[in-house]
């Protein structure tokens, strides 16, 4: 009962990555490389699949070669545009590809506000009144 | 033929000094004269028709008739006409060429060497063993055809038993070649060769690479390891069938939902990562960002918000109750329920981890709305909650479930009104655990986790006038309070607070249940948090929906510190890291931080976090360790909020000392102003 529990929230949990904003794509590689699933057309899944699974190996024997005991867990290849996160757990690859946020520049220390932080509507910062 | 003759022309005449050579060159001699003697070439012609009783070759060289009568003599010496007869040398004494006279004149036509050796020779006395042995052994000869040495026949009888001692009579030194014999061969006609080819299938064959790593090596130990205790486990015992079979069964269930189980921990943490690179710029801000304006701002500080926790199906309800979890310090549980009386559905449980502010990572449906929660200071998987209907649960983050473990029910002791604060205790002395709830109706429970089941024990009952204890009259018909918070002591374990309904706090001990220690006339509404301070073991706070919050020297009835804040107190919490800032929440929405060292009249921080008509701040905690408070609202929103570093001042060390730190610093601060306060009480009263 519990495994069917697990693999709902697991599949709950995979959406809303999906869903999330920012994400281009996720994929999920088993351990023969063949993609189990994906929400990249089949070119795409097939390509990311192959190239990021001999990247994994290769982590993987660098990592193991310094310490056999240790193991690869979670690699992430950041591009000027997007950033791919590779998760390794029993030889399956969980794959996030996200699309970086833009950088903001602007920083302005008058008001105190940090790094060009959006504040949500509701929010308004006041300092404090009358002192 | 005659004409080349013509050719010659040079004479040389008189070269009888030339020596004439011996009997192998009277063709050289012949060849050698004509080169000498000139060559009058006449008609050849005519002498040729002249020629009929000579025969002569028609190379013949072309004498004149002089000529031909001239004698030559010829001597026979016995020298070499092949040696050399001007030999030079250089003479280094002299220093020129000087000619050698005499030349070696011999000349060697032909040798042959024989294989007679004389008997009385050095050679046939190293062949010594001919002398001794050849009367001896003449038996084995039919024993050893073979001879070795070859084809000597002369030699053959003495050969044999020469070859036969030797190999025999191994005292004798062994001579290996006695014989200098000679190999003649001959060769045989040779029969012409003739391939045959046959060619076999060739073996497959595979081309095998591989590599060796560290971690290569490491695995195949690591699997010959395995593969020696499975030998071991086969031969103990036949146990290991019977287990075998049973988790055979359970194997095919697993397949299905293999897939998904499989890559669980994977996809929260890409989870995590994606929403990291999401937020980034807020957790950046979390970790680095001081506002740097503060040091323009004398004693006030600000709140800078980041991560908002929101939940989709929690949106209708407001949040109840707030408790970070002090082992994983991002994790914090959120109670959400409902405080209108008229309102009351459903409630959860959530918790939310700082690290993944889109989504809870435990959610706990309930059916009543969560009032309280508490979590265990030690084993933090246990949560207490208490619910609007008057029930007690205990959740444990360890099961699977979405089920409290212990809950308690009408029989098993629950109350009558909403539970309004849990708490837990110490363990007791049979190492169980116990944790403490109030309620409006009247009673301070405890509640024992005992095997699978939840002992309640009444501590206490709160009444208007004063504890009172059943009398079996029942003459003082005891008017009930209703008990709406309470805190423990948290050096004095028997003590504790409980703040009414009627705007009283009464301070009680664990072991009197039926008086108050004392009685505090607090608010003139009911008391919404009392807080003991952590670090002075005298002081706590108070809050109500009068507007006010008050702070009191429990050793004295009237309180200390007064703040008005304009609206109704939600919540009032202490800082962990500091005895004198504390924060509280009022339904306007504002956020109040107090620093009593800085500012004794004054909040350091009045801010605005939520919309000022729609949304009240119903709860405030301060995490345990990072400069970060969580606000909790009606809306359902979680906010939370990175303290300036104003509000988090420590006390500035005088030039010559050491700055001290640790607890007794900051009761030595509150001390401080408690004495100040105090003069003044002492004087008047």
């Amino acid at each position: 009962m519990f495994l069917v529990e697990q693999g709902e929230e697991v599949e709950a949990q995979m959406k809303r990555i999906e869903a999330t904003k920012g994400v281009i794509g996720t994929l999920v590689v088993d351990p023969d490389g063949v993609p189990i699933r994906s929400t990249l057309d089949q070119s795409m899944t097939l390509q990311y699949a192959g190239q990021l699974r001999q990247l994994v190996i290769l982590a993987r024997s660098a990592v193991r070669d310094i310490d056999p005991q240790n193991d690869l867990s979670a690699l992430r290849v950041r591009s000027k545009s997007n950033e791919i996160i590779v998760v390794t757990e029993n030889n399956y690859l969980v794959i996030g590809i996200q699309k970086l946020p833009e950088p903001d520049v602007s920083m302005s220390r008058e008001t105190g506000s940090p790094l060009g932080i959006e504040y949500p509507g509701w929010l308004q910062k006041e300092g404090s009144d009358g002192y | 033929m005659p004409v080349p003759n013509n050719n010659a022309a040079f004479a040389r005449k008189g070269s009888n000094v030339q020596k004439v050579p011996g009997a192998k060159s009277t063709k050289a001699a012949t060849k050698k004269k004509d080169e000498e003697e000139a060559v009058e070439t006449g008609t050849g012609w005519e002498e040729w028709s002249q020629g009929k009783a000579l025969v002569r070759p028609p190379d013949q060289m072309e004498l004149t008739e002089a000529e031909l009568k001239e004698e030559n003599t010829r001597i026979l010496t016995a020298n070499n006409p092949h040696a050399p007869q001007n030999i030079v040398r250089y003479s280094f004494k002299e220093r020129s060429y000087k000619p050698i006279n005499i030349v070696d004149q011999m000349a060697v036509h032909f040798v042959l060497e024989g294989s007679l050796v004389h008997q009385d020779s050095e050679e046939a006395r190293k062949l010594g063993v001919l002398a001794l042995e050849r009367p001896t052994h003449s038996v084995p000869l039919s024993v050893n055809p073979a001879v070795d040495g070859g084809d000597v026949e002369e030699a053959g009888d003495e050969d044999r038993p020469d070859s036969a001692a030797s190999r025999i009579n191994k005292k004798e030194p062994k001579v290996t070649n006695q014989f200098n014999f000679s190999d003649r061969a001959s060769q045989t006609l040779n029969n012409p060769m003739r391939d045959r080819i046959c060619q076999t299938e060739p073996p497959p064959r595979s081309s095998f690479s591989a590599t060796a790593n560290q971690w290569e090596i490491y695995d195949a130990y690591v699997q010959e390891l395995q593969k020696q205790e499975k030998n071991k486990e086969k031969q103990k015992g036949t146990h290991s069938h019977k287990d075998n079979g049973k988790s055979k069964k359970v194997m095919p269930m697993e397949t299905q939902s293999e897939d998904v189980t499989k890559w669980t921990m994977a996809s929260k943490i890409l989870e995590r990562t994606i929403s990291q690179n999401t937020f980034d710029d807020i957790a950046q801000d979390f970790k680095y960002f001081e506002d740097a304006s503060d040091e323009f701002r004398e004693q006030e500080g600000t709140l800078l918000p980041l991560w908002k926790f929101q939940y989709d199906k929690a949106k209708t309800l407001s949040v109840t109750a707030l408790c970070w979890n002090n082992k994983y310090q991002d994790l914090f549980a959120v109670g959400l329920g409902s405080y209108d009386f008229s309102r009351q559905g459903c409630g959860m449980l959530l918790f939310y981890s700082l690290k993944n502010p889109a989504f809870p990572e435990y959610i706990y449906p309930t059916s009543s709305g969560v009032m309280c929660l508490d979590i265990h200071v030690q084993y933090f998987h246990l949560v207490a909650v208490g619910f609007y209907n008057g029930c007690v649960a205990v959740y444990s983050l360890k099961e699977e479930g979405r089920e409290p473990v212990y809950k308690s029910t009408a029989k098993t002791g629950k109350h009558t009104d909403p539970v309004w604060q849990v708490h837990w205790q110490s363990d007791d002395m049979d190492s169980n655990h116990n944790f403490y709830s109030v309620s409006s109706d009247g009673r301070v429970v405890s509640w024992t986790l005992v095997k699978n089941e939840l002992v309640f024990t009444d501590i206490i009952r709160l009444t208007l006038t004063g504890a009172v204890s059943e009398g079996p009259k029942g003459a003082q018909a005891p008017s009930i309070a209703s008990g709406t918070s309470f805190d423990f002591h948290k050096q004095i374990d028997y003590m504790f607070l409980v703040g009414t309904e009627e705007g009283k706090i009464h301070k009680c001990s664990k072991t009197y249940s039926s008086q108050f220690l004392e009685t505090y006339d607090a608010h003139s509404m009911a008391v919404d948090t009392v807080k003991w301070n952590y670090f002075h073991p005298k002081v706590f706070v108070s809050c109500s929906s009068d507007w006010t919050v008050k702070i009191w020297d429990h050793t004295i009835n009237t309180p200390m510190f007064v703040f008005d804040l304009q609206a109704a107190v939600g919540d009032v919490a202490w800082s962990p890291y500091s005895s004198t800032v504390f924060a509280a929440v009022t339904t306007d929405g504002t956020v109040h931080v107090f620093d009593l060292n800085v500012n004794k009249y004054e909040a350091i921080c009045q801010q605005l976090v939520v919309d000022k008509k729609k949304t009240k701040l119903t709860h405030v905690e301060f995490n345990p360790i990072h400069p970060v408070i969580i606000v909790g609202d009606d809306r359902g929103y979680v906010t939370s909020f990175k303290l300036s570093p104003n509000l988090r001042k420590k006390p500035k060390a005088k030039k010559g000392h050491e700055l001290p730190k640790g607890p007794e610093v900051e009761v030595a601060k509150m001390e401080k102003l408690l004495s100040l306060l105090r003069e003044p009480d002492q004087n008047s009263g």
